[in-house]
């Protein structure tokens, strides 16, 4: 007897669904191994991490709050994912978003502002981590330079350029030496939603991209390019769509998308620029991304599951003293099980009796 | 009928049968081959035929059923096995190693190791009896489709074997390269050895064959002696019902006006594995359609890419459509001029598998259909669409949009040939419209494909099958290495004639013969 996988001639919607619910409860089923073979009691940590942030009005702020930017990022992500450009820099474009925005703020810092400037630090945002984006847009259309790595390791130019410039030229000088900058002003700080909480504006406008982007997906011609692209590439030259023009045009968006989560967060959650602005938000976005299916709505889900993780695992970490890595170790985890149940929608199991000709 | 045979059959099937999860590709099939015979097994594409010959020599195992041996119940675990016994089979795919020479790919499959020299030496011997001339120390990629064919049976033939069994072997040679292959057949059967002759051609099959075995849909419909039957009646059987006779009269030489002109194409080839087009010209009129023959893999992709647009020919003039220079605009510009294309892929080049067809409609039909208002999709128009091309071709689908690849390949080729014949093109340029699709699905596409030149469009057939070519297209030219030879009526053309150009003849000095 042996199992084999069997092609599936059409994906049931069911399973679809299935799938990454399954993922999810194979990562909460590993949770429960690793609390308790670290001594902790399975159902008291599992409570920490994932019903605690959602149990009162504070919780709920922070989870809109981690989710605004993984959502962002990670609608963009499912653009390039799905018309196989593999972005993995969203923490770079995102680092990058912050910096051209938090220039802005810093440069009109005592003078006299206007309502625009809010607004214009959201434009250099997006604009800058386009830019960045497409710097492996370029090199993948021009030189054929695999986008996984040049993506990759443009996410840390972008980490050493912020960590210099906020120990160098940008360093608040009533700062006590810490790498940081100015606190922003009033003007330049993204409005709060309501008193008694960090929930900003930011949020309403990631709902905004996630509708938007849904709209272009199923309803417009170039929605209907990048899945061809995706799906099927010499259909996609066929229909005279060109995957280089594509290539630059997911690069561009995605970049804009992860740079104008970046100064939102700079701008509205940290009001400043420090080197520890993003925990990661760029490469968890990608587990967001495929947790959602690559399809906008589906990313929203994911990404208020995602920022869950973060509360709780910093709930863990005051009440249980366990370190953040058990964080990363989850989201790990809930990436490979949404993969390996990736493989249940393209492919049947099934067990074969007898001898093997 | 056939004489009552005398003796125990040289292989026999019993009752076999084979499903695949819910498909039942074989069901209770009877076959027996007698020594001596070439036993035709007919049937159209997906009856079950290569499903039954992949038990016969061990590459698949029956879920019910015997298989006989000279009368004694055998169990073919493996090709091995079959080999052993002496089987032997050519496929229609070949598995030859391009970079080794022809000695050194029939050494590497021989059963028991033996020295290339020894090889090399049984295999002039053998290519000489037989008549299939072959090098031994040529390398396997300067050799034409025919030859790589002649190194396939030579190899079965190292193995002495009783039984040899040929899947589709003209589908892939000139007419000349077929009369080689059927003195070749004869020899073999004339040394006692049965050949088993796959094949849905049925003149050959009445040609040289001397029992037939009729599958459809998996059953054996009927075991009858070929030269007794008309094609007509061998094709009933096959079909299970008449198919309808082709409405065409060639129109040879015309005088309508000039649609497409293409003037000195050339086009380096785009990897090492494709063809370079040379010096490609040829005029293609209003209300006529011109067939491009030629074996598989001299340049007809290549001259596809270029006349869609896929590929940009080198200068604007090279190609004209209605008087307008084209050949520097991409495929949807073309289409906006009126020309519609049909590539030969059908999944993954016509349509994308996972789309639904509403998708597949929009792939070719966005920039000339109305099917995108402002940029977002009219979807109640892309299924309407769908509707229009599932009832004018009878394309037979489950629900009213499915994913392309639940369609059945003749359905999906009606759907991909009726989304742009629909349009009324004015140029339709297609690849390999029938290929691989059954008798039916065949016909009503070569008789729309007909119908459209009958209003006055231009249509361009590129094929490989000669006698498609022969019923519906008005001039023929032939594609060879990239070059392209003028067009000729066909009322004045014999096979002959024909089969010479495929094969290289008269293309000059400038054909570059590997």
């Amino acid at each position: 007897m042996r199992f084999v996988l069997e092609r599936r001639a059409e994906t049931p919607l069911a399973l679809q669904i299935g799938s990454p619910l399954l993922a999810v409860a194979l990562t909460l089923l590993s949770a429960i191994v690793i609390f308790a073979a670290l001594g902790h009691d399975p159902w008291r940590a599992l409570h920490i991490y994932f019903v605690m942030p959602l149990s009162d009005s504070w919780g709920l702020q922070e989870v809109a709050v981690k989710a605004t930017p993984l959502v962002l990022i990670a609608v963009g992500l499912s653009l390039c994912y799905r018309s196989n450009n593999w972005n993995i820099g969203a923490e770079g474009q995102f680092l990058m978003g912050a910096l051209a925005g938090s220039w802005l703020a810093i440069a009109t810092h005592g003078a006299p502002d206007g309502w625009w400037l809010l607004p214009a630090m959201l434009g250099c945002g997006a604009v800058g981590g386009a830019l960045f984006a497409l710097i492996p847009a370029l090199l993948k259309t021009r030189f054929g330079a695999n986008e996984i790595l040049t993506s990759l390791m443009l996410v840390y130019v972008a980490e050493l350029l912020m960590d210099w410039l906020v120990r160098g030229p940008w360093r608040d000088p009533h700062g006590f030496n810490m790498p940081q900058t100015v606190i922003f002003e009033p003007e330049a700080t993204i409005p709060l939603l309501m008193e008694g909480g960090r929930l900003n504006i930011g949020t309403p406008i990631m709902l905004l991209v996630v509708a938007l982007m849904a709209v272009l997906v199923a309803r417009t011609l170039k929605g209907f390019e990048i899945r061809l692209v995706g799906e099927a590439p010499r259909a996609a030259r066929f229909a005279g769509f060109s995957e280089k023009k594509l290539t630059w045009t997911v690069f561009a968006i995605s970049g804009a998308l992860a740079g104008l989560a970046g100064i939102l967060e700079a701008a509205g959650t940290v009001r400043q620029l420090q080197p520890s602005i993003s925990p990661g938000y760029g490469f968890t976005a990608i587990i967001v991304a495929f947790l959602g299916r690559l399809n906008p709505l589906g990313c929203l889900i994911a990404g208020v599951f995602l920022a869950i993780t973060f509360i709780g695992g910093e709930n863990a970490q005051i009440l249980l003293r366990l370190p953040l890595d058990v964080t990363r170790v989850f989201q790990g985890l809930l990436l490979f099980y949404v993969l390996a149940c990736d493989t249940l929608l393209l492919y049947r199991l099934r067990l074969v009796r007898g001898a093997a000709a | 009928m056939s004489a009552p045979p005398v003796g125990p059959p040289l292989v026999e099937a019993r009752q076999i049968v084979k499903r695949f999860g819910a498909l039942l590709a074989n069901d209770h099939v009877d076959l027996r081959v007698m020594p001596g015979e070439v036993h035709a097994l007919l049937g159209e594409n997906g009856a079950g035929k290569s499903t039954l010959v992949k038990m016969l020599y061990g590459l698949l195992q029956p879920n019910e059923g015997r298989i006989l041996w000279q009368g004694a119940p055998v169990v073919l675990a493996s090709p091995k096995a079959a080999r052993r016994l002496g089987i032997g089979m050519v496929f229609q795919h070949f598995s030859l190693f391009e970079n080794l020479t022809v000695a050194e790919n029939v050494a590497l499959a021989l059963d028991d190791a033996a020295p290339v020299p020894r090889v090399a030496a049984r295999l002039a011997e053998l290519s000489a009896a037989y008549g299939l001339p072959l090098d031994p120390a040529r390398e396997v990629w300067r050799l034409s489709v025919g030859e790589r064919q002649r190194v396939e049976i030579v190899r079965c033939l190292m193995q002495d074997p009783r039984l040899l069994i040929l899947d589709e072997p003209t589908s892939v040679l000139t007419p000349q390269e077929c009369e080689g292959l059927f003195a070749t057949i004869a020899r073999i059967r004339a040394e006692g050895r049965s050949v088993l002759y796959i094949s849905h051609k049925l003149e050959e099959v009445r040609r040289i064959c001397e029992t037939a075995t009729i599958l459809r849909h998996g059953r054996v419909v009927a075991a009858t002696d070929p030269r007794a039957e008309t094609a007509a009646s061998l094709a009933r059987m096959m079909v299970g019902g008449d198919v309808p006779a082709l409405r065409h009269a060639p129109a040879g030489e015309s005088d309508a006006p000039v649609r497409l002109s293409v003037r000195g194409l050339s086009l380096p080839a785009e990897d090492s594995h494709g063809t370079a087009l040379r010096d490609v010209s040829l005029d293609l009129r209003r209300g006529e359609i011109l067939g491009i023959a030629g074996v598989a893999g001299n340049g007809q992709e290549e001259l596809f890419a270029a006349l869609s647009g896929e590929r940009l020919a080198p200068r604007a003039g090279q190609i004209v459509l209605d008087g307008a220079p084209v050949g520097r605009e991409d495929i949807n510009a073309r289409r906006r001029r009126g020309a519609a294309f049909v590539p030969e892929e059908r999944l993954g080049h016509a349509a994308a598998p996972r789309l639904p067809l509403s998708e597949n409609a929009l792939l070719s039909g966005h920039a000339a259909n109305g099917f995108v208002r402002g940029g977002f999709l009219d979807r109640g128009r892309m299924l309407g669409w769908v509707d229009s091309v599932t009832r004018a071709f009878d394309v037979r689908k489950g629900p009213r949009d499915p994913e392309a690849r639940a369609l059945s390949g003749g359905n999906l080729q009606k759907f991909v040939v009726g989304r742009d014949i629909l349009r009324r093109p004015a140029l339709l340029v297609v690849s390999q419209p029938t290929w691989g699709v059954d008798a039916g699905a065949a016909s009503l596409i070569r008789q729309a494909l007909v119908d459209l030149a009958r209003e006055g469009a231009s249509v361009l057939v590129i094929s490989q099958d000669l006698d498609e070519l022969l019923e519906i297209a008005d001039r023929l030219a032939v594609i060879f290495h990239g070059r392209l030879s003028p067009a000729r009526p066909v009322a004045g053309l014999t096979r002959e004639e024909i089969g010479l150009l495929m094969g290289g003849a008269g293309f000059g000095t400038n054909s570059e013969a590997a």
